[in-house]
């Protein structure tokens, strides 16, 4: 072995013991900093205002239902994973207040790709995809959630459909919005 | 016919169309759309919209010569014309000069859009003509992006407006274009619909009790050009791109109508493919583009969740559910135990291909195949039945219609329409019954003839046609000689020859004498010429064209002398109660149905079949149409096809038949009915471009009715075709039995009581009611105030029944209509008195 041959390795050792303290001191400094982990499920982090989780049909203040059924969600759904059927409102069985409402509302979550489209395609913003992401099943019929499990609660001071309202209260075909602009 | 052809250029285009041609459909027939909302090619114009607006020139003339002045390159001058027209209302001219995609037209069209679009609602979402709209369609193609109009403006109008029973109007929606008001008063024949209001107040008003009281209400929905007018049926049921269209044959009568069948699965079905609206399929030459609402909406029997799902066998008395072989195998026992003393009874309900393989196994076992509808002259209309090309639609002047024994809007609403548009056409119509019918009010001779005297009159006509010395005993009075005057002297003569108030010996009588005066007036053998048999069932002439034969008026006796009786699609117990005695007993009895009838509850062997809606077929019509229908949902439970169902009992008792699929058994059909032997399935898929062009992308010219691609069927030629020197022996008819007491006719109604109609719960309001009708002069003597409650005693029973007077109803004579509760089989004499 040549004296250039000890050398050079000598070098390397003193390089590879160089990286090794670098190292060291990475894992030495970490111990200082904040921690970015969450304790989930102890601990959840808050999402995006804009954060597109799992849908939810919402209501007006009065209770009343905001889906029309027009099924224009549906239609819009590039993974068809909507289905609606709807049914007309009458004065006694009122659940919208629009001439129409969603007899059955399914949402296949397994086929959803949570594009947001329905949101888009709501013309009465019944439909929003909301902050919920905790999407596990145990089975393919679990996967399909129905109208009872994606409308929210009755909000306070609402009450709950189908209404007995009063004849001529409601005599819109979609309900009037705010702002249809 | 040789037409006069006017030449005009439209957008630069030439284009020739014959004289009197409206503007818009010149365009139309050169491939230009000129958008309409109020113009319908099968309605008059009235040019209430405005949205066909186009700029209009004609050639300058030179006012004391009067010829044309011509420019520097020798062209015609044109004049454009200050404003710009309607083109559904200007005829075409010589060298007219039409700009359709010119700015100014352009412009016109844009303003009267936003001008329609100021009180339209925006329900696009919820409203269920939204994806088939022709006021959405021209929006997005000719619209402004943008409204002027505040929305608070807008005028607000009634949403739901329950027109009639069937049909609701959402005022606000409409834009006034008077499509259903026209179609009802020129193509239906029911004015039952009206304007209301001037201004922006306009509304459109029924004026009928029950409002909107008309058979083919169904149809303003198709050619509505907005969502305004809706069907309670299909109300809300689905968007109109969600479902699949199947197409299909309607079978509540022998018209044929093409249909198309919308079905999408539902959740509330339990994921099972349902029928969602049935709809017009175009076919010019049997229904143009309407159906009637029988047709229409008496689609839930098919879908019925009462319907017969596992086959049944009689254990110890009762009916158990089994499995198909355990049913067959017992079946097949049976009916081998009975050797040649085999009945066999179907009806005209079902397709050609079970009516084949029903006739093949009858004869393969020795038995006899009858057909329950009790009409004769199905072999005659196989002889001189309407020539090949036939087209009711193309009936006008110097062509004669005969209906006689028919009430045809009731028995078939769709010939009843076609025939009044022939009369209004110019064509001479004569009606002879014994009563006064709807289609009295179109007719240039009504004759009148007492019951039982239908063939007499026919013979009288016959008489009156040929001067025949051996007919001199039915001479006939004046005006069956000027009927007979008129019908021996039009160029086409049409008869249809029905059965009402006739036993099966009177039929045979009338049919024949039907098709001697067809003969005699050499009115055989061609297209618009010939006989045409209402028959009660769609497909009879199809179960005359398979071999099966009517029982010829004592199904009893028949019955008596069988061992084994097997019955297809019929409830000769449910139409007359007394023949449950003849089935009883140890005849054995094989029934295939749908429902569990009371001719099924009395049998050994119960087959489910299916029905129309769920497997193919073919149906032949009463014009001698064949038609293919294919399946459009999954079969109920365990069903099977009805021919399916005879091979596997053929096989049971080592008789091979077709059971590959119903196509095989029509290519036997061909093979073994000579009338047939040109058909196959694929030429029975073929079809042809139609006018109007209805279905497709221009939705707003001719409405939401189906274009036909699934085949416009083939018309079987009739005997006569080739054989000019045929002769028909007509045959007297039996002679007249005066007896005591009233006739009881039975009748026709379209909306009855029967098995097929009742599951279709939104016909509820409309269904005829069990009235016994009876003249004035009859009421008086009996004693009856209007709609008091009388007993009628007929075969030993009494039926309490509310009696009505009405003028048009012969004296001696009670007329009841049929399938609605009291079962009449025939007419009889029966005692009529006011309840105690």
């Amino acid at each position: 072995m040549s004296l250039m041959g000890i050398l050079r390795g000598l070098w390397a050792a003193l390089l590879s013991m160089f990286e090794l303290l670098r190292g060291l001191w990475t894992t030495f400094r970490s111990m200082f900093e904040t921690p970015v982990t969450y304790q989930y499920p102890e601990v959840k982090r808050p999402v995006r205002e804009r954060f597109k989780g799992r849908h939810v049909l919402k209501r007006y203040d009065n209770g009343l239902e905001r889906c029309i059924g027009c099924a224009l969600c549906a239609a819009a759904c590039p993974a068809d994973a909507i289905f609606v059927e709807a049914a007309e409102n009458t004065d006694e069985e009122r659940y919208s207040p629009g001439e129409r409402y969603a007899s059955t509302y399914q949402i296949n979550l397994m086929r959803c790709i949570f594009c947001g489209y329905c949101e888009d395609a709501c013309p009465t913003e019944a439909i929003v995809l909301e902050h919920q992401y905790e999407l596990s099943f145990t089975s393919r019929r679990d996967a399909i959630y129905t109208k009872e499990l994606l409308i929210v609660p009755v909000p306070e001071g609402g009450k709950p459909t189908p209404q007995n309202v009063p004849v001529g209260m409601f005599n819109r075909a979609i309900p009037e919005m705010k702002d249809p602009a | 016919m040789s037409e006069e052809l006017v030449r005009l250029k439209i957008d630069d285009i030439d284009v020739r169309v014959p004289k009197g041609t409206k503007v818009v459909d010149a365009a139309k027939q050169a491939g230009i759309d000129i958008p309409v909302f109020c113009h319908h090619p099968k309605i008059e114009s009235v040019g209430m919209c405005r949205m066909c607006l186009v700029e209009i020139g004609t050639p300058k003339r030179d006012r004391s010569t009067g010829e044309k002045l011509l420019d520097e390159g020798g062209q015609p001058q044109i004049e454009f014309w200050p404003k710009l027209e309607t083109s559904c209302t200007t005829p075409v001219s010589e060298g007219m000069v039409v700009k359709v995609s010119s700015e100014k037209a352009i412009e016109g069209r844009k303003q009267i859009l936003e001008f329609l679009l100021t009180s339209h609602p925006l329900d696009c979402p919820i409203c269920d003509k939204g994806g088939e709209c022709s006021l959405q369609d021209l929006v997005m193609e000719h619209g402004s992006g943008e409204s002027r109009f505040l929305l608070e403006d807008k005028k607000h109008q009634d949403k739901h407006v329950q027109l009639g029973d069937l049909i609701v109007l959402d005022r606000e929606r409409c834009i006034q274009c008077a499509r259903c008001i026209r179609f009802q008063k020129e193509v239906a024949g029911d004015p039952v619909l009206a304007f209301a209001e001037r201004g922006r107040n306009i509304e459109i008003v029924t004026f009928s009790d029950p409002g909107f009281n008309s058979y083919f209400s169904g149809n303003t929905t198709d050619i509505c050009p907005v969502g305004a007018l809706t069907t309670v049926d299909f109300r809300f049921g689905a968007r109109s791109w969600e479902m699949d269209a199947t197409a299909s044959i309607c079978t509540h009568c022998p018209v044929g109508c093409n249909l198309m069948l919308n079905t999408r699965r539902e959740a509330r079905a339990n994921g099972r493919q349902v029928i969602k609206r049935v709809m017009p399929r175009q076919n010019e030459q049997v229904n143009e583009i309407w159906i009637c609402d029988k047709g229409r909406f008496a689609h839930h029997f098919a879908t019925s969740e009462e319907r017969l799902t596992k086959p049944l066998v009689r254990i110890d008395g009762k009916l158990i559910e089994t499995s198909w072989k355990k049913a067959l195998e017992h079946a097949a026992e049976g009916l081998k135990a009975a050797g040649e003393g085999v009945v066999g009874l179907a009806s005209g309900r079902v397709s050609n291909e079970d009516l084949f393989n029903f006739h093949t196994l009858l004869k393969s076992v020795g038995g006899r195949a009858i057909l329950s509808d009790s009409q004769a002259g199905g072999e005659l209309v196989q002889q001189v039945g309407v020539g090949k090309g036939t087209d009711l639609g193309a009936l006008g002047a110097g062509d004669a219609i005969l209906v006689i024994a028919s009430d045809l809007h009731e028995e078939a609403p769709i010939w009843w329409q076609r025939v009044m548009g022939a009369a209004k056409r110019g064509a001479t119509l004569v009606v002879a019954n014994a009563r006064k019918t709807r289609l009295d009010d179109y007719a240039g001779h009504v004759v009148r003839y007492r019951y039982q005297e239908a063939a007499r009159t026919g013979l009288g006509l016959l008489q009156a046609i040929t001067g025949a010395k051996d007919l001199s005993k039915f001479a006939s009075d004046e005006p069956l000689k000027s009927a007979a005057k008129a019908l021996t002297e039009a160029e086409n003569l049409v008869i249809f020859c029905g059965v009402e108030g006739l036993t099966y010996a009177e039929s045979k009588s009338l049919s024949d004498v039907c098709a001697a005066i067809l003969v005699e007036t050499k009115n055989v053998g061609r297209a618009q010429n010939g006989l045409i048999a209402v028959w009660p069932k769609n497909n009879t002439q199809g179960a005359w064209d398979m071999g099966l034969r009517p029982a010829e008026g004592d199904l009893e006796k028949a019955f008596a002398d069988a061992k084994a009786v097997y019955i297809m699609a019929v409830d000769p117990v449910g139409d007359d109660p007394s023949l449950a005695e003849s089935l009883e007993g140890d005849r054995f009895l094989v029934v295939q149905e749908l429902f569990m009838t009371p001719t099924a509850e009395l049998a050994d062997v119960v087959l489910p079949a299916q029905s129309f809606v769920e497997r193919e077929g073919t149906f032949t019509s009463g014009e001698r149409r064949v038609q293919r229908f294919y399946p459009a949902v999954k079969a109920l439970g365990e069903t099977k096809a009805d021919w399916r169902i005879i091979t596997s009992l053929a096989a049971s008792l080592g008789i091979e038949l077709e059971d590959s699929s119903a196509a095989a058994v029509f290519l036997q059909i061909a093979e073994e009915t000579e009338a047939y032997a040109e058909i196959n399935y694929q030429s029975l898929a073929e079809f042809e471009e139609q006018w109007p062009p209805v279905g497709e992308e221009d939705l707003y010219y001719g409405g939401t009715t189906f274009k036909n691609r699934q085949g416009l069927g083939v018309q079987v030629a009739p005997a006569a075709e080739q054989d000019q020197s045929l002769k028909i022996q007509w045959s007297a008819p039996p002679e007249f039995k005066g007896k005591k007491g009233y006739l009881l006719v039975p009748v026709v109604e379209l909306y009855n009581r029967g098995a097929t109609v009742m599951p279709s719960e939104n016909l509820h309001p409309r269904l005829a009611s069990p009235v016994l009708w009876m003249s004035l002069k009859d009421a008086k003597s009996i004693g009856v105030i209007q709609g008091a409650q009388v007993e009628l005693l007929l075969d030993g029973r009494t039926e309490e029944l509310q009696a009505i007077a009405e003028e048009g109803i012969p004296e001696g004579v009670v007329l009841l209509g049929r399938g609605l509760g009291v079962p009449i089989a025939e007419p009889q004499y029966v005692e009529v008195r006011l309840k105690a």
